[in-house]
């Protein structure tokens, strides 16, 4: 059923610019409002303000479409509408009134008076079919003071009742940048509080790229572990690495649209397995005896949780992901050979060195090796001793500074709020072991 | 620099061979690239380093001088590279790059353009973005600046991934043969509200533009100019900060000794010498200078036509 387009090739490479049914996408109401992440399944639906629309339009559209809600004989549908226009018309409107603005708020008094129209009296227009926009331009009409507002004041208005009447859903495609954003807004707490800014830091330290082996211990839901794959390209490897025998869960690279051959670089293998000391045989043994429980895969329970529905709706939980397979025995042995070409640790409630001292001897040398955390104090004292073990040189802890503007005529100023803190970096370079100096 | 060739990716069996780049790693602040021949010397504060010494070494060794000085020898990566490569004009910095590869969704088959190439710090990295199948078309008005570009690609090995041109963006454009190719444009240019008409040409619905401008003047003129064909448009100030880390010594007060410890304490301090008075820990804090303003971001998305 799914909507074939003439860029599908034989090969099943599908127009990663056009959704298809069954595909992850991001949705976002009313320009970063509310995001969601959904997927888009026959029976997939989207509750907007008080009204439950199916996605099933959103098949077939290319990304970056928008939508509004649009009402019909059998109830409300979305739409799809060209491009916002709000900013276009408005804006040259704008630009002649802010040379001559003249009016300001010394007269307006804020006590609910100015608007004509009553609660009952849009719902009944609602009922006739009215569209979100012409109630928009009603209130505006219906509205005493809106005149004597500055023009700036104006266009909040508008804006405001739009996003209120005639909300937009924009389909975006879920990308590191925009899977890591969303989650650092509305559950930071499930990613360790790992900034988009930082992130983007860690993979350039890290040196990911197609045919690197990036060896990963992500404890941040798998976002680190997707981010990696996507740079990868479905060339190399990530492999997720763990003590015991349960690899930690990988939720978030669902999101990602990854193909199988992406899928299948995204793996895992348990420390003991990883150690030169190991005997390979025994250990795939006894992971295989878990593996058919299907422990190793991911089944999250906690996507059911009420603080997570609002981020994510229709991904199933229960159906197990394609990536995040047990790595296989002659890629465990070609890493055991040559190393790893990169690290990632970013363990929000393990100590830092624990870690790394096991993990970096896995690492090829002069490969580059980067630990986020959260706070400070742990990344310092991990440094220090790698300093102490001369384990690595060109180790650095950084924090990256991210601040966004409002770029308008006459309204340029930086964003009001702002995030103080997106984590912390520690990274170096692996040496080999300290050598005499030949006397 | 990138391991797209199995034989020069990074290995525990990987050995220096003569003709291949290698950073020299002296300080954390001293570095410089290095292409190793049989006949080669390196001579520094160190002593005297014979390249002859290092071929047949891992990278990530240490390699000794006549005097029995010492330095590293590294993997070039797009990081260090960044650090040690000749600076024609000023150059884009890690913090800068990451976040612009980052925002510009480059990711393995991607096709981006650039300009202007300046000295390629920014180039290399989104190289390694697209690598092994996207490709990177950049250009440059200056054409010394651009064949100095050029082998610069060559010495890093990334000449196939690369493509430079000699044109001037903002008079005339992008090439018309790059119509609707293009996934990223990525804009370092003076005036880039004039490139912005020919940009939005050049890319694939939904595709991603950066304009990056050290003046807010310049931001407003081009966040105007994209406002007719882009949207989702977002201007971004990204820094790095970076920490210092030592172990320090801070004796409990009811031990001191008053003014005696306090001045014998300040002596000791300013000839950098902690003796163990108090409990060692190891502290942190932020390093004294940093860099203030590089320039602003500003992103946007091709809008969706219906």
């Amino acid at each position: 059923m799914s909507s074939k387009n003439s860029d599908e090739t034989l090969s099943g490479n599908r127009n990663p610019r056009i959704t298809w049914e069954g595909c992850s996408v991001l949705l976002d109401i009313n320009d970063g409002d509310r995001v969601l992440f959904s997927r888009l399944n026959g029976g997939a639906k989207i509750k907007i303000g008080n009204k439950n629309c199916s996605l099933q339009p959103l098949i077939g559209c290319p990304f970056g479409s928008s939508f509004q809600v649009d009402v019909g004989e059998d109830g409300p549908f979305l739409s799809r509408v060209g491009p916002a226009s709000e900013g276009n018309n408005l804006g040259e409107k704008m630009d002649c009134e802010v040379m001559e603005e003249c009016r300001d708020n010394r007269a307006l008094v804020d006590n609910n008076t100015a608007q004509t129209l009553t609660g009952e009296d849009i719902d009944e227009m609602r009922r006739k079919g009215v569209t979100g926009d012409e109630i928009v331009e009603a209130l505006i009409a219906n509205s005493a003071t809106f005149d004597k507002k500055t023009a700036f004041s104006q266009e909040k208005y508008r804006i405001k009742k739009q996003k209120k009447y005639a909300p937009r859903i924009l389909v975006r495609r879920p990308f590191a940048r925009s899977i890591c954003e969303a989650y650092f807004k509305k559950q930071g707490e499930k990613i360790g509080f790992l900034r988009v800014d930082t992130l983007s830091l860690l993979l350039s330290f890290a040196n990911v790229t197609s045919h690197s082996d990036v060896l990963v211990l992500d404890m941040l839901d798998g976002l680190i572990t997707g981010a990696v794959a996507e740079r990868l390209g479905g060339m190399g490897y990530v492999c997720n690495t763990y003590c015991g025998m349960t690899p930690y869960p990988i939720n978030i690279v669902r999101m990602f649209n990854f193909s199988n051959e992406t899928c299948k670089k995204i793996v895992h293998a348990s420390l003991s397995e990883l150690q030169p000391s190991s005997r390979s045989e025994n250990s795939t043994s006894i992971d295989q005896i878990e593996d058919d429980s299907d422990i190793g895969k991911v089944q999250n329970k906690e996507m059911s949780s009420p603080s997570t529905i609002d981020l994510v709706s229709n991904i199933e939980s229960g159906k197990s992901i394609k990536a995040g397979d047990k790595a296989p025995l002659d890629a465990i042995n070609s890493w055991k050979e040559n190393g790893f070409s990169s690290l990632i640790i970013a363990a929000p409630d393990l100590d830092a060195w624990s870690i790394a001292k096991e993990l970096v001897p896995l690492l090829s040398y002069s490969a580059p090796f980067v630990i986020y955390h959260q706070y400070l104090q742990p990344l310092a004292t991990c440094m220090h001793n790698l300093q102490t073990e001369k384990m690595a040189i060109s180790l650095q802890i950084s924090e990256s500074w991210l601040r966004e503007y409002q770029v308008l005529p006459s309204r340029t100023h930086p964003h009001m709020q702002m995030s103080s803190s997106g984590g912390y970096l520690l990274t170096g370079i692996r040496i080999t072991a300290s050598e005499k100096s030949p006397a | 620099m990138l391991p797209i060739d199995p034989t020069k990716k990074l290995s525990f069996n990987r050995r220096i061979a003569d003709g291949d780049l290698v950073i020299v790693y002296e300080r954390y602040d001293t570095m410089k690239p290095i292409k190793v021949s049989e006949k080669g010397v390196l001579q520094n504060r160190f002593g005297m380093f014979k390249h002859s010494d290092w071929i047949g070494k891992q990278f990530g060794s240490k390699a000794f001088s006549s005097k029995g000085g010492f330095i590293y020898l590294l993997a070039p990566t797009p990081e260090l590279w960044t650090l040690v490569l000749s600076h024609r004009t000023q150059i884009l910095y890690i913090a800068d790059i990451s976040f612009v590869v980052m925002y510009l969704e480059l990711v393995p088959g991607c096709v981006v353009l650039e300009s202007g190439t300046g000295s390629g710090s920014l180039t290399t990295s989104l190289a390694r973005a697209v690598a092994p199948t996207g490709h990177v078309h950049t250009f440059d008005f200056h054409e010394q600046r651009a064949a100095s570009a050029r082998e610069d690609f060559e010495r890093t090995g990334l000449s196939s991934l690369v493509t430079v041109g000699v044109r001037d963006i903002q008079g005339e454009g992008f090439p018309d043969q790059l119509l609707g190719q293009a996934d990223s444009v990525f804009l370092d240019l003076p005036q880039p509200w004039l490139a912005i008409p020919s940009a939005a040409k050049m890319l694939q619905q939904d595709g991603v533009l950066c304009s990056f401008s050290p003046c807010i003047e310049q931001v407003q003129k081009s966040c105007e100019a994209l406002k007719l064909y882009f949207t989702d448009i977002r201007t971004f100030e990204v820094l790095l900060q970076t920490y210092e880390v030592r172990e320090g010594n801070f004796g409990s007060w009811q031990d001191s000794d008053g003014a005696s410890s306090f001045l014998k304490g300040c002596k000791k301090r300013q000839r950098n010498n902690l003796e163990a008075s108090g409990t060692q820990t190891v502290i942190a804090r932020r390093n004294g200078e940093t860099r203030g303003h590089t320039g602003y971001l500003t992103f946007a998305r091709l809008n969706c036509s219906m």
